[in-house]
């Protein structure tokens, strides 16, 4: 995700047309963007300079890794010092600029510690102030927070989101976790074993996902497989239901698929002027505290049953348990050709 | 905005190539020197051996006419026989002794397990010669304890074989703590959950889990004792084996084609035996998960009894070697007239002139440990932490699993081959210290890489990244903290060539000059002398 630097027509960060095939997807935005390993092809631009080909000694970047990488065996302001000090400061200059960052990331007192003093997301802060210290004109952030617990993910998350908005700096950060990436994120690139899937906001690639892959990765999804049948109709068992806007192209007789979130799928005193509406059975309901989802069943496609996502007062309110019937809506803008 | 990712081509149309950082060069240029520096230390000699196996002594090309030879000369045919028996039952005696020693250690409730353990690592610390010189004043013919052999001698096999166990002992044991130590608790517990008896837990967890260690093990054993050369020439009497037989041909009859085509005989078992601990390796996973718990022996009287008595035998039998050593070093004239005397101090190391020779194994271990250390650490790092040049470290990490498939006197004679030769710009380093340490360092060198590489993996990967990303070079990061964190390893590493240094006998044996005579080489020269 990047957050552009400067609000001119041209992007801070440019990739056209970089491939990469690596095991693991995530390595393209962090790997080659540092110039640590290469692109199988196409070019990097950064602030209008190509950096394609530049080795990592001459880009202009910062990195934190998921694993922090702080060096064991000096102490926080060392750490933090250990770019500064290859670029002939001054000890006073030194030590001011460490000392302001170690303010920034809230850990002032830290500077004569070792990182085994700290807990995870200490250290995590400390590599971020590391990683900022030389002012890069970007910030690679690789899973940055995959090696933290729940609590301390989320606290951090929020942590480094409001920091990169104040230093404006762009920042490209890397993750397995789609909550992380829709929240903090100005725009999500979406990739999937080395290709992009989708850019766009987190709205977009929530709302409107490019392929089945984005709407089964980010965020959960039912999948319906249907027959059209023209001019904006699909049947599904022996249900027919109406598609939205700009559905109506698909041949009849075509094999689809029908994408709908969770959320999105209306139950009893919701459905109401509905077109898409059946009556269906609860087969299972499963509490996850603030809300729950329950599986149905509609009558006539028994065989496709839909995940339903209901906040914990609605499903107390109808008082939902296995082999309630309750009547079911499919709202057509909500549904997904993929 | 949104847009989908366009079809991709099937295959990557050619790579982007980053440009070479002057830093990245300096890097390449140093891996460039290591793998110089092994091929003209390891490789080279080694190479030379081949050519001279197939030349006559005037230097013309014979083919394989010397094999043929060497395989008609019954003599020669016998030593290779004598060889590998007396190997085998030493792997034989070695492994299971290693093995209860360290299920004493790991897995019984025994006390004093720390003296135990340092007990049985010291013969590391002597020449494996000691063993041997020792065990002729046991039971020598002038031996305390003659009569225990029943009119056998100890000259030939038996004494080969005991000095062997002796000095083999704490290598093999190290091995096999090693992979008992790497127990999971909880597989234990498991077994016990189900009842299971304390028998079928040895044979169905404890005896898996150690099956990698006790090859590698037995391995080592048997490599060290085909290729052992002090301890034949010491209590071997007319018993020949091969190492004697190269050392008899290339010293004794200066046949220097024919003690080729000998080493390379010798090269033979140990390569093999390294190719099997090799394969065994790489089948090896790892039972030992990062979530692994360590397993706590619970006492058990009867089992505990017998481990401690098992291991009060061993040790015993391990001071009563070192300190029969140190006994006569301090008796007149043994075993003659036993009053106590300095006079080996004095007269043997000053006036025999060992006293330099000590001081000469000394300087000779210091430099190993120095230029080794740093050889090998810094090979390792650019291996692992630098990038670029793929082949060339394959290669390299090849060339560096070669030298313990390499008998010392193999090395050695090709030390000789390739270094002697008036051609060689290199020869100025004939008859110096500086071979001496050169061929000790290639000689040790693999188990000193493989304990740098494995401080090295330890190290997260993203410090070079990192140091990359802030424009502070490789070599400061590796000053500033590569080698302060891996300083307990460079140590491990420095102690272990200077200790081997110390007491290496097999390449020396051909490198030295009357100036660079070191101790161990003096030990044996004095027992030629009959002193």
């Amino acid at each position: 995700m990047t957050a552009p630097a400067v609000s001119s027509d041209e992007p801070y960060l440019k990739l056209s047309g970089v491939t990469k095939r690596f095991g693991k997807f995530t390595a393209l935005s962090g790997i080659a963007l540092a110039g640590l390993e290469t692109q199988d092809e196409g070019t990097i631009v950064q602030g209008g300079r190509d950096i394609s080909r530049l080795p990592a000694m001459q880009r202009d970047y910062g990195i934190v890794f998921q694993s922090y990488a702080l060096f064991p065996n000096l102490t926080i302001f060392a750490n933090v010092a250990y770019g500064l000090v290859n670029r002939r400061k001054g000890q006073d200059a030194i030590k001011r600029r460490v000392a302001e960052l170690l303010k920034l990331i809230g850990l002032p007192d830290a500077g004569s510690k070792y990182p085994g003093q700290l807990s995870g997301g200490q250290q995590q802060r400390i590599a971020l102030a590391r990683a900022l210290a030389t002012s890069p004109g970007l910030l690679l952030l690789d899973e940055p927070l995959s090696a933290l617990d729940a609590l301390e993910r989320l606290r951090l998350r929020g942590e480094i989101r409001a920091l990169q908005q104040r230093l404006g700096v762009t920042t490209v950060m890397v993750t397995h976790d789609q909550e992380e990436a829709l929240s903090m994120a100005d725009k999500v690139v979406v990739m999937n074993q080395g290709r992009i899937e989708q850019v766009g906001t987190p709205q977009q690639i929530y709302r409107d996902p490019a392929s089945a892959f984005v709407a089964d990765f980010v965020g959960k999804v039912n999948v319906l497989s249907a027959v059209a049948e023209g001019a904006g109709r699909f049947r599904v068992g022996s249900l027919v239901l109406q598609g939205g806007i700009g559905m109506e192209a698909v041949a009849p007789g075509t094999r689809v698929k029908l994408y709908l979130r969770p959320e999105d799928v209306l139950v009893d005193g919701a459905v109401q002027s509905n077109p898409n509406a059946a009556p269906g059975k609860v087969i299972k309901v499963e509490f996850l505290g603030a809300f729950c989802l329950v599986t149905v069943t509609l009558v006539g496609a028994e065989d496709q049953p839909l995940v339903v996502n209901l906040s914990r007062h609605s499903s107390d309110e109808m008082n939902l348990v296995e082999g309630t019937a309750l009547q079911i809506g499919l709202p057509p803008d909500c549904l997904r050709l993929l | 905005m949104t847009t989908a990712a366009p079809p991709l081509p099937s295959v990557p149309r050619g790579r982007v190539k980053l440009l070479a950082h002057w830093e990245d060069r300096l890097a390449q240029g140093l891996l460039l020197t290591s793998c110089a520096v092994l091929v003209v230390f390891l490789l080279a000699p080694l190479a030379m051996i081949l050519v001279k196996s197939t030349e006559d002594k005037s230097g013309a090309f014979v083919g394989l006419q010397l094999f043929r030879e060497y395989l008609q000369n019954a003599a020669l045919r016998d030593s290779a026989f004598n060889t590998l028996w007396v190997a085998l039952v030493v792997t034989a005696v070695t492994v299971p002794l290693a093995f209860t020693f360290a299920y004493a250690l790991t897995r019984s409730c025994i006390p004093w397990k720390g003296g135990f353990r340092l007990i049985a690592l010291t013969p590391i610390l002597s020449p494996s010669m000691l063993a041997a010189i020792s065990f002729i004043q046991w039971f020598g013919n002038q031996g305390a304890l003659k009569s225990w052999l029943f009119g056998n001698t100890v000259y030939g096999p038996i004494g080969i074989i005991i000095s062997a166990v002796y000095a083999i002992f704490p290598h093999a044991l190290m091995i096999v703590l090693t992979s008992l130590l790497l127990a999971d608790g909880r597989l234990y517990e498991a077994a016990e959950s189900l009842g299971t008896p304390r028998l079928r837990k040895f044979f169905t967890i404890t005896l898996p889990g150690a099956r990698y260690g006790l090859v590698s093990a037995a391995m080592v054993v048997f490599s060290y004792t085909v290729s052992d050369f002090g301890i034949p020439k010491v209590i071997g009497g007319n018993f020949s084996v091969l190492a004697i037989d190269i050392f008899k041909q290339v010293i004794g009859q200066q046949n220097f084609n024919r003690g080729a085509v000998v080493s390379l005989v010798l090269l033979l078992p140990v390569l093999l035996a390294f190719i099997v601990d090799w394969w065994m390796q790489g089948r090896q996973q790892s039972q030992f998960s990062a979530r692994a718990v360590p397993f706590a022996p619970k006492p058990s009287r009867g089992f505990d009894l017998a481990m401690l008595t098992f291991c009060i035998v061993v040790s015993v039998f391990i001071l009563a070697v070192l300190g029969m050593a140190i006994y006569t070093s301090f008796i007149k004239l043994w075993p003659y007239d036993l009053s106590f005397s300095l006079r080996h101090y004095i007269f043997g190391l000053i006036d025999g002139g060992v006293i330099d020779s000590y001081f000469n194994s000394l300087k000779m271990a210091l430099l190993t440990a120095a230029i080794g250390t740093t050889l090998v650490f810094g090979t390792a790092y650019l291996l692992e932490k630098t990038r670029g040049m793929r082949t060339m470290r394959a290669f390299i990490r090849l060339l560096a699993t070669i030298p313990m498939a390499v008998p010392g006197m193999v090395l050695g004679l090709g030390y000789i081959f390739f270094f002697n030769h008036p051609d060689n710009p290199l020869h100025f380093l004939y008859g110096g210290m500086l071979i001496l340490a050169a061929s000790t360092i290639v000689h040790y060198y693999t188990s000193s890489h493989l304990t740098a590489v494995t401080a090295l993996k330890a190290l997260d990967n993203e410090f070079e990244a990192v140091s990359a990303s802030l424009k502070v070079p490789f070599y400061k990061t590796f000053f500033r903290v590569t080698v302060p964190v891996c300083l307990p390893a460079i140590l491990d590493i420095a102690r272990y060539l200077f200790i081997n240094a110390m007491v290496t006998i097999s390449a020396v044996v051909f490198l030295y000059s009357p100036d660079t005579k070191v101790a161990s080489i003096a030990i044996i020269n004095l027992d030629e002398a009959g002193g």
